[in-house]
């Protein structure tokens, strides 16, 4: 929260001090902390709950994804890191999740921090009937940062309101999960150097991923053009419409991909899961009709990228991943990245 | 005021409440709101309830109106009518004179008052917190949910109370 952050960052630097002599990049930090504190202007990222991208501005995001790009070599491995050295991240993992809960560590341990947690809700106390309120309030306690993933909707603002240390959201139920997109964002413009201007289509279940939901109103803050490609039964709830549109975005409903792969510059592909369908057959019907394969790409434009949060099942076939288009690996990469950014700019060792 | 004015349809109450500029159509869920049910009036509620439904009104074009003998509103109770028929005026009344007159008005904000409808929603877990909204719209009433930004409908809230 952002209330205390200023005392919080005080201890924490002096706890860090070492990390100032090993980076000289960071030993203004201090000093640029407090007058940062005091003017109160411009971007502030300190102490900042990361809940919903809704929460930031353009410029915010934009300044993440600069961020993000510092720390390329050091995702790599090129060079190495101590700048978020003696600072705690715990990982809350009560819905399982592979690449988001070890990127974060990855995140974290690349920058010299440590990270500790729990996987799944049957190795906490919630098992126990513990609130989640309360699992924050104690474990706010054992760390500088909390990364939540929840199945239940809105759990990362409650887990906010509770915490006085800074809450990243890794996805809420069927919701949102900001650092995903992010990292979605930060691929676009790697790919093409700027978002404005780009057609993106939106492929597959777009009622419960909560990538889309959380990446299409992203997309609000840049003028671009959207398509949304999915089976009648599985459309963008009208909620997330409404908000695309009271926010000014332009977007085409289908149900036909082939309507946009001749168009788009960028095609993100989500997966259909087979429970989300009474009827068996229908499913594989959809599942046949959305499945992208390297020949229904021969009309693309050359330089579409092809993104994907992973895992996939077959919504994309193997054939397309040595094509020029495939760039669902290099995005989880760009996990690493856009979390570093993240968890630097929040602990206050990285500026905005 | 017209001859077809309510007050002189119905006898003048001595105390009690009247809630007058009810939204036309909505007496029946003021009525829900204030526990005048069938049980509820059978079992220990006693006083007289009068009822008027599309009465002409020269603010409104119609209206209904409620009038309850002998009982006061809770503050519970008026911000859920504020929530269903935010131009409602409520008049207190005392010894057949108007005590004080209230009127409602929808605030930006609801606390406390309506459950979020969606079963995942962190509000309807086991935790320490009140569900809140933003009025997202007036007419229709729309609320959406402060933590997992559901929609509610006015039928949703309706069948709440």
């Amino acid at each position: 929260m952002l209330g205390s952050g200023f005392l919080i960052l005080t201890e924490k630097d002096q706890a860090g001090s070492p990390v100032r002599d090993a980076d000289p990049a960071a030993s203004a930090n201090l000093f640029m902390l407090i007058t940062f504190t005091i003017d109160g202007a411009g971007m502030e990222f300190v102490g900042r709950d990361v809940i919903d991208l809704k929460d930031f501005t353009r410029d915010e995001v934009e300044c993440i994804l600069k961020v993000s790009e510092e720390f390329e070599p050091i995702a790599s491995g090129k060079e190495r890191s101590r700048l978020l050295e003696g600072y705690v991240l715990c990982n809350l993992f009560f819905e399982p999740s592979t690449r988001t809960r070890l990127s974060f560590s990855s995140a974290m341990m690349r920058l010299g921090g440590s990270v500790t947690g729990f996987a799944s809700s049957a190795t906490s106390s919630a098992k126990k009937g513990e609130t989640l309120s309360d699992t924050i309030r104690v474990v706010e306690s054992y760390c500088d940062v909390i990364v939540l993933r929840s199945n239940k909707e809105g759990a990362a603002r409650l887990a906010a309101d509770m915490s006085s240390k800074p809450v990243i959201n890794a996805g809420d139920g069927a919701r949102q999960h900001p650092t995903q997109t992010l990292l979605d964002l930060y691929t676009m413009k790697k790919e093409f150097g700027k978002i404005d201007g780009l057609n993106i289509a939106l492929v597959g279940d777009l009622k419960y991923g909560r990538t889309v939901h959380s990446l299409s109103y992203a997309l609000t803050m840049f003028p671009v053009e959207l398509s949304l490609v999915s089976p009648p039964q599985l459309r963008m709830p009208p909620e997330e419409i409404s908000d695309l549109e009271e926010h000014g975005l332009k977007v085409k409903e289908t149900w036909d991909i082939s309507d946009v792969i001749k168009t788009c510059d960028v095609l993100y592909v989500t997966r259909i899961q087979k429970e989300r369908f009474p009827d068996p057959t229908e499913y594989e019907r959809v599942r046949g009709a959305y499945s992208i394969t390297a020949a229904m790409l021969e009309g693309a434009k050359k330089e579409m990228i092809v993104m994907h949060p992973l895992p996939r099942v077959d919504e994309i076939a193997p054939d397309v991943d040595p094509t020029s288009h495939a760039r669902y690996f290099q995005q989880a990469f760009s996990g690493i990245v856009v979390r570093m950014a993240v968890l630097s700019l929040v602990l206050g060792k990285r500026r905005g | 005021m017209s001859t077809q004015s309510p007050e002189l349809r119905v006898k003048k109450i001595k105390d009690g409440t009247v809630i007058d500029h009810i939204k036309p159509g909505y007496a029946l869920a003021v009525l829900k709101i204030l526990g005048v049910s069938k049980d509820s009036v059978t079992k220990d509620f006693d006083k007289i309830v009068t009822v008027a439904i599309n009465v002409p009104s020269s603010r409104m074009g119609k209206k209904d109106v409620v009038k309850v003998e002998g009982r006061a509103l809770a503050a519970s109770e008026l911000n859920r009518i504020s929530l269903i028929t935010p131009d409602a005026t409520i008049n207190f009344i005392q010894d057949y004179a108007v005590k004080r007159k209230v009127t409602v008005s929808l605030p930006k904000s609801i606390e406390g008052t309506v459950r979020c409808i969606n079963p995942n929603c962190i509000t309807n877990a086991r935790e320490p917190i009140v569900a809140s909204f933003k009025v997202a719209s007036r007419n229709p009433l729309r609320l959406r949910c402060n933590y997992c930004g559901r929609f509610v409908e006015e039928k949703e809230i309706l069948d709440q109370f």
